[in-house]
């Protein structure tokens, strides 16, 4: 007999103008975590999607408990007794918990759902590997950290005993993640086998049992985490040596370049506001980092600060000119370079080409428009120079549709197009958000030369690790309002942590 | 005799697939420039709408045959004749292409909305109000013809600007107001075109006054052409140059970079600093011109006289617009050929012979046809589909000697990957 539950032999899927996968082998034992290492674009997603059904590999087979199996769609998959969280959850917003478990395994009695029957299997369920989740709340109004939970008891729900979490930490706050590396532990230990996307090192490290990297569509090899270093593992990885800390010389900063004074914003939700009196300024050759857990008033914050909601009272100036009401057009032209919190939502149209998206922020610009009319062969000529210099990487060039492009890839278009803006203020938000280790080194050092050459950069980061490495200030924002301003040099991690569950302040009202 | 018919039109279908198939796999595995071009999006959509009225015209065809079979050959042979069934040909064709023209505009105006992301439901009423502008442009002003063309395109973008304003400064969503303002069209100008005004109303015939010969467009040589069918104008000509522009605006201009970004994706635009209110309305009004013009080309003709007291629902022209867009996938070149069709199809309606059919069978085939345009996504999956298991099939034909020792093989690649 097999030891493994699920063997995937030499996968071969090839895409127009790519190899997602080139003769790959993943073997996964039964109780074990399996981590799933690779850059964006390395393949780890088509090979995932191989095995959830989504896509038909050109060459090799999948087993089974040693039995040859053929997974045509995600039923088929299912029916196996493979579940996956995906990175975005497939949840029914407006559904309770306990609606959304159940869907599409819902237990019936002459046509009628009984949920109290869901629900107390469910129960056991959450009990057994302890995850808590409260099944009357409306999924939309629950925490990322809980939805999560949800989409894990709705595989556990089908009996699933393969459990694939695809990129699952990329949402998470720290709080969080801790929590889901334990219930992975609990499960594992229960007999389930879990494959684990990821490309955070440190997690494997801490949970994984053994690791197969990816990189190029290539399988590079399978290893004993035990047994090697997160250095080794990020190497085979990126195929060179990574620098993890980034290197800032000193300068003093300049000028001021965005004052922002006493800005409230309204918010969405409930009647109150989500940013409150929030004064700060940004200098030049300075990297200001808004730090935080998810959902204090960051989002609402820079939605104001680069026009996309309106300020409720307060003043914002950019180089001294009044900004609060302008248009998103006029910030634009005045030197401010946004890369958004959403990249799918905000930051590109997924339907256009990239040449079309990296000139998004320029089209109007009579390089690019004559006229009227958009003069296609400089947009080709400046997005060729773009992706040449941002490495960006795409099957078919400047006319490959975006949807089609990795995350990563996604992500650096985006920052191409806003540092190629040569802005005075750049504001980043979470501009690393669910990218491997070399786009990550990469974007980083592209924000310390922009600093580096005197511009003003504001970041916005839920990574601890990101704030402390590249900010000369750290501004923590708790609840809407910025309750500390730290010192990246004589400030730690833990106290970091502190300021930002609200268990301390030294800015504001009780200033100590 | 049924089942006979029956077992042809099965052959037929059968045969029709394998060679469509068969086309497939002769262009993947010679991996010529024609296999490039039949995976190409535009190939694909093509030939997707070409199935659809292919389709459609099957089941019209059985109905034809279901109601009765032995006059069925005729009546199919009138309908795929579409024009050419008058005793002057060149006369049928006049009239397949006077009622396709504002057709094709009713579609452009539809497909621009809808690249903005706005689904113009009220084309119809557009239509309406410019056939107004241009009844009054013609009766009061006594303008020249292309006065009255200009003013129904104002009449209709101003009713396209309406729903477009609430849906920019208020988010009412434009497919619910632009309902409500076809009707409002419709009775508006009933009023003024009918007894109620009494200002254009001729009450011997009920039916709008005759129109100026100034207002007419001038046909421009076509009635010679068509041996005196004097319907079709520069209406003709307006209507394909109106196609290509829309084509250029949308590909090449940076206003049609914009709507195409607002209808793609309207956060995206927003944070890229584009005006989205503003291109909104600019959006309904040209869509809304264009439908406006579409009722000028037509009523200005004289092709028909408009009743006020016999037209009490909206005209077709408007909603038929949206077929015409759609099985034209989208496309205004595609477009001007799909609204050809559905005119040709229901003039050939128009011959059938009424002892043995009525006369709605050619509505029939036709609305079949729309109906089938909303399977053209799934049947462009579906060759999508078809094309790739050809392909994989093909492959896996060709591996498969190499790869039966399927056992062993696990091992080596074990070894492989560690």
């Amino acid at each position: 007999m097999s030891d493994y539950v699920i063997e995937m032999i030499n996968i071969t899927k090839k895409f127009p103008g790519i190899v997602a996968n080139d003769n790959i082998t993943l073997q996964l034992k039964k109780g074990e975590i399996h981590a799933l290492l690779g850059e964006n674009g390395a393949g780890k997603s088509t090979l995932m999607s191989v095995l959830f059904g989504l896509y038909q590999p050109e060459e090799g087979y999948i087993k089974k408990d040693g039995k040859k199996v053929i997974i045509n769609s995600p039923n088929d998959a299912t029916a196996l007794h493979i579940g996956m969280v995906h990175q975005h959850f497939k949840l029914v917003e407006i559904f309770t918990v306990l609606d959304n478990i159940i869907l599409g395994a819902e237990p019936t009695k002459y046509g009628f759902i009984e949920r109290k029957k869901g629900a107390e299997r469910i129960k056991k369920l959450s009990e057994q590997y302890g995850l808590s989740v409260d099944l009357n709340a409306v999924v939309e109004d629950i925490t990322v950290g809980m939805q999560q939970r949800v989409e894990i008891l709705k595989m556990l729900y089908r009996d699933n005993d393969i459990l694939i979490f695809d990129e699952p930490t990329a949402v998470l706050t720290p709080q969080e993640i801790d929590e889901l590396m334990k219930i992975m532990k609990n499960l594992a230990a229960e007999g389930k086998s879990i494959l684990f996307i990821t490309h955070k090192l440190n997690e494997i490290m801490s949970v994984a049992d053994r690791c197969t990297v990816l990189r190029k569509g290539k399988c590079i090899g399978t290893v004993n985490v035990a047994d090697t270093t997160k250095e080794e593992l990020s190497e085979m990885m990126v195929g060179r040596k990574v620098e993890f800390s980034v290197q800032k010389p000193e300068i003093t900063p300049g000028e001021v370049v965005l004052e922002v004074k006493n800005v409230s914003v309204a918010s969405k939700i409930h009647k109150g506001e989500a940013v409150k009196n929030v004064s700060f300024n940004v200098r030049q050759g300075e990297i200001v980092c808004i730090a935080g857990i998810d959902g204090n008033g960051q989002t609402e914050f820079i939605h104001a600060l680069s026009g996309l909601d309106k300020v409720k009272s307060g003043e914002i100036l950019l180089k001294g000119k009044n900004i609060t009401h302008a248009p998103i057009r006029e910030r634009s032209k005045d030197g401010m370079s946004h890369i958004p919190e959403d990249r799918q939502k905000h930051g590109l149209v997924l339907d256009y080409s990239l040449e079309d998206n990296l000139v998004l922020q320029k089209y109007w610009e009579p390089e690019f428009v004559n006229k009227g009319f958009l003069r296609r062969k400089n947009i080709r000529k400046y997005a060729e120079k773009l992706i040449e210099q941002y490495d960006v990487r795409s099957g078919q060039g400047p006319i490959t549709i975006c949807r089609s492009m990795s995350g990563g890839n996604q992500q650096k278009a985006i920052v191409a197009r806003e540092i190629d803006k040569n802005p005075d203020l750049l504001i980043a938000v979470q501009p690393t958000r669910g990218l491997d280790v070399g786009a990550i080194e990469y974007i980083h050092k592209q924000i310390v030369s922009q600093r580096n050459s005197m511009k003003a950069v504001l970041l916005v980061s839920l990574e601890l690790d990101e704030v402390m490495d590249l900010s000369d200030r750290i501004l923590v924002m708790y609840e809407g309002e910025i309750v500390g301003e730290l010192d990246p040099k004589t400030t730690t991690v833990q106290e970091l942590g502190l300021y930002m569950a609200g268990a301390k302040r030294n800015v504001g009202e009780n200033h100590e | 005799m049924n089942s006979t018919f029956k077992d042809k039109i099965k052959s037929v279908f059968s045969n029709l697939r394998n060679r469509i198939r068969d086309f497939f796999v002769k262009g993947k595995q010679e991996k010529s420039g024609l296999q490039k071009f039949l995976t190409t999006d535009a190939f694909k959509n093509f030939l997707s709408s070409v199935i659809c009225v292919i389709i459609g015209l099957l089941v019209g065809i059985i109905v034809i045959v279901i109601v009765n079979a032995p006059n069925s050959a005729e009546a199919i042979a009138s309908i795929l004749k579409g024009g050419f069934n008058a005793p002057k040909w060149q006369r049928g064709v006049g009239s397949v292409l006077v009622n396709a023209i504002p057709l094709l505009l009713c579609s452009l105006s539809i497909i621009f909305a809808y690249k903005c992301g706005l689904f113009n439901i009220g084309a119809p009423g557009q239509y309406v109000i410019g056939a107004m502008f241009a009844f009054l442009g013609a009766f009061f002003l006594k303008a020249p013809w292309y006065v009255c063309l200009i003013l129904s395109a104002i009449g209709g973008a101003l009713w396209g600007i309406i729903p477009g304003f609430f849906k920019a400064f208020l988010s009412v969503n434009e497919v619910i107001t632009s309902i409500m303002f076809n009707w409002i069209g419709l009775y508006l100008l009933n009023f003024v075109a009918g007894p109620e005004a009494g200002i254009m109303y001729n009450e011997n015939l009920a039916e709008c006054f005759i129109l100026p010969k100034s207002s007419l467009l001038p046909t421009l040589g076509f009635d010679k052409m068509l041996s005196g069918y004097k319907y079709v104008t520069v209406a003709f000509y307006i209507a394909i140059i109106l196609a290509i522009v829309v084509r250029i605006i949308l590909n090449k201009t940076k206003f049609g970079y914009e709507i195409k970004a607002t209808g793609n994706n309207k956060d995206a635009a927003k944070y890229a600093g584009m005006n989205y209110k503003r291109n909104l309305i600019i959006t309904m009004a040209i869509s809304g011109a264009l439908a406006g013009i579409a009722a000028g080309c037509f009523y200005l003709t004289g092709y028909e006289v408009y009743s006020a007291t016999k037209q009490t629902s909206l005209p077709a022209m408007g909603f038929n617009g949206i077929a015409a867009a759609f099985l034209g996938c989208l496309n205004p070149i595609g477009s001007i050929f799909s609204s050809l069709l559905i005119t040709h199809i229901n003039v050939g309606g128009g011959y059938l012979d009424t002892t043995y059919y009525s006369k709605e069978i050619g509505d029939l085939i036709s609305s079949l046809i729309i109906y089938l345009c909303a399977f053209s996504l799934f049947i462009r999956l579906t060759i999508t589909k078809i094309q790739n298991r050809k392909k994989e099939l093909a492959e896996a034909n060709n591996a498969t000697p190499e790869k039966n020792p399927d056992v062993k093989e696990e091992k080596v690649g074990e070894k492989e990957c560690h």
